[in-house]
């Protein structure tokens, strides 16, 4: 059995990318996630591989899409503004339809924001960010563990898709050690990148171009459709979410997402405590966001469900859309680097199921 | 019969879309050739920029990439950081590489990317109309520039080879032209002194092109010629900013 290791979140989040066969790193320095750069700097040219600190988030995304379209796995990694700097160079690499990681360990924002954890970027992550019609499969955390172990399945259905993947954590997560093991794994079967890759011909007849300009609307519409496609496949095969006191009847179902699930869970036994049944649904998968969990409480449910964020009610829109009217919907957020105990999560449930009867 | 002219190799048997006399096409013959001679089309890989030269990756015959605006050099960074044994090289136009992409095109040149940039200037932004560029000259009319630059209000045009020659990390920076049969010899000397370099992992190189845009600049394609001589080259002067292989700048 492999030995389990204390690591700082963000130094766990590179050393997964390089169980992952990461073979380019390029970052840039932003509180709360330097240490993933940092942790690269010191273990990737030890062991042959590309660490290069670019001038800009905008330079370290454009080179990621470089080397993803000459075939290799890259990875960038940043926070909030740094994120949004990022996000010409995702829209071209969803477009040009190339594989790689992109980690974001959210900061409280708007514009420079605060350095302390926050969900905010969450419309961002999952609703586009960049410009056109695309979408990026978006992978939420809620240990240090669960991180390593989603850096490393992010490379995969990066390459299954030809799609670009983040891994979004809050700056919590980033920051807090925790023990980690980095199990053995099989190798992926994933599609070879000779169809596409541009490296040099090397012999090859036909000359390979990576590019997401389109100027028929025929053409480009035909490209949007195609994406739509893998879209729909990746709603259908990659849903991840926890379902957890969800088993009996429950009087109210949490949904809530990296570290505040935690907090929502120690809700939870407090509520019990008091003969409260309170379920908690964790989307591991932002996008594709995981409508079938709520059909397996839907009936169950009581008084509906609270989405529980650090943000101003952001995911909240998408619980909505999965319960569709059928039961009612609360938010309980706090934001700005703040981050409620279990007892505010808790007086919340309290709140509404009074209000509800 | 015997074949005195044919097309390169390094180039594919397509139409462009570039304008009558505009001499883009001479550039990418220069570029196409070089690789030909340089028997290197095959490990190859470019990266096109936005801009007249959007489409250049329909014409080179090498594997080819399109950037977004002004990113050419961090891409063809992640390129050759991938594949360093590749040959990688960007086509930038002034609007690409002088304004939006001018951070990129610095770092590179300061690290030593061990890539080639062909830097075509030609005093205006093309593609979208003919708009000022970060290179329009001092009193030269455009379409935002309607009564000539005025360089209190506009600031000044970039002499880009000569900031990028005071890098440590730039190996190798020439600026020719291609207005003259003479020139158009010199520049595929520079072209090709530039790509040689790359092969020696001599660090950056950059050739700046100086060109002309006829139907921006509403002149005939000879008028433009004469135009590029009489006002570009005094302001843009040609020849080598930096050559390690030369000791320093002349």
């Amino acid at each position: 059995m492999p030995d389990k290791v204390l690591m700082k979140g963000n130094e766990a989040i590179g050393e997964a990318a390089i169980h992952a066969g990461c073979q380019c790193f390029f970052g840039y320095p932003i509180t709360p996630q330097t240490e993933v750069a940092a942790y690269m700097s010191r273990r990737m040219p030890k062991i042959g591989r590309v660490f290069l600190q670019a001038e800009s988030e905008i330079a370290a995304i454009n080179m990621v899409y470089g080397a993803a379209g000459s075939g290799v796995r890259a990875m960038t990694s940043s926070s909030s503004p740094g994120i949004s700097l990022k996000q010409e160079g995702i829209s071209y690499i969803a477009g040009a339809e190339l594989p790689c990681v992109i980690v974001n360990i959210v900061r409280g924002g708007p514009g420079l924001g605060g350095i302390q954890p926050a969900q905010s970027d969450y419309f961002q992550a999952t609703k586009g960010g960049g410009h056109g019609d695309y979408r990026l499969v978006v992978l939420a955390p809620s240990s240090v563990q669960e991180m390593v172990d989603l850096v490393q399945d992010a490379f995969d259905i990066a390459d299954k898709y030809r799609n670009p993947v983040m891994v979004m954590g809050d700056g919590m997560l980033g920051q807090m050690m925790e023990p980690v093991e980095f199990k053995e794994r099989k190798p992926a079967q994933l599609p070879s990148k000779d169809e596409w890759k541009a490296d040099g011909l090397k012999g090859r007849k036909e000359h390979h171009v990576i590019n997401s300009l389109y100027l028929k609307p025929e053409e480009l519409e035909n490209q949007n459709l195609k994406m739509q496609k893998k879209y729909a496949k990746i709603k259908n095969n990659e849903v991840r979410y926890e379902m957890y006191n969800c088993e009996k009847d429950v009087d109210f179902v949490l949904v809530a997402y990296g570290t505040i699930s935690r907090i929502c869970k120690n809700a939870i036994k407090l509520l019990a405590e008091e003969g409260i049944n309170v379920g908690l649904i964790r989307p591991i998968t932002l996008w594709p966001f995981p409508e079938k969990a709520f059909e397996e409480v839907i009936d169950k449910t009581k008084y509906g469900f609270m989405s529980v964020e650090l943000s101003c009610g952001q995911m909240v829109e998408d619980v909505k859309l999965a319960s569709n009217g059928r039961k009612p919907v609360y938010f309980y957020g706090r934001t700005g680097g703040m981050v409620p105990s279990p007892n505010e999560i808790a007086d919340a449930v309290k709140r509404n199921i009074g209000g509800a009867k | 019969m015997e074949v005195i002219f044919q097309r390169t190799k390094g180039l594919l048997d397509v139409p462009t879309h570039y304008c009558p006399g505009c001499t883009h096409g001479i550039i990418h013959r220069l570029v196409g050739e070089t690789l030909e001679e340089l028997n290197v089309i095959d490990k190859t890989v470019g990266v096109a920029p936005v801009g007249c030269s959007v489409l250049a990756y329909n014409y080179f015959a090498c594997d080819m990439f399109e950037a977004a605006h002004g990113r050419a050099p961090a891409v063809a960074t992640g390129i050759k950081r991938s594949h360093p044994d590749s040959v990688v090289f960007t086509y930038q136009g002034d609007g690409d590489l002088a304004a939006i992409g001018t951070a990129e095109i610095v770092h590179a040149a300061t690290r030593g990317e061990n890539i080639t940039t062909i830097f075509v200037n030609n005093c205006i932004y093309g593609m979208t109309g003919g708009q000022m560029a970060p290179t329009t000259l001092p009193g030269q009319v455009t379409e935002t520039t309607p009564y000539g630059r005025d360089v209190k209000q506009a600031g000044y045009p970039i002499r880009v080879s000569e900031m990028l020659s005071t890098l440590s990390g730039a190996a190798y920076v020439e600026r020719v032209s291609v207005d003259s049969v003479p020139n158009i010899l010199k520049a595929k000397k520079a072209i090709k002194k530039a790509f040689e370099l790359q092969l020696q992992g001599a660090g950056f190189t950059m050739i700046e092109v100086l060109s002309i845009c006829p139907t921006n600049w509403g002149l005939s394609p000879l008028e433009a010629l004469k135009w590029l001589r009489d006002n570009m080259i005094p302001y843009y002067p040609l020849g080598v900013k930096k050559d390690i292989t030369a000791g320093e700048a002349k």
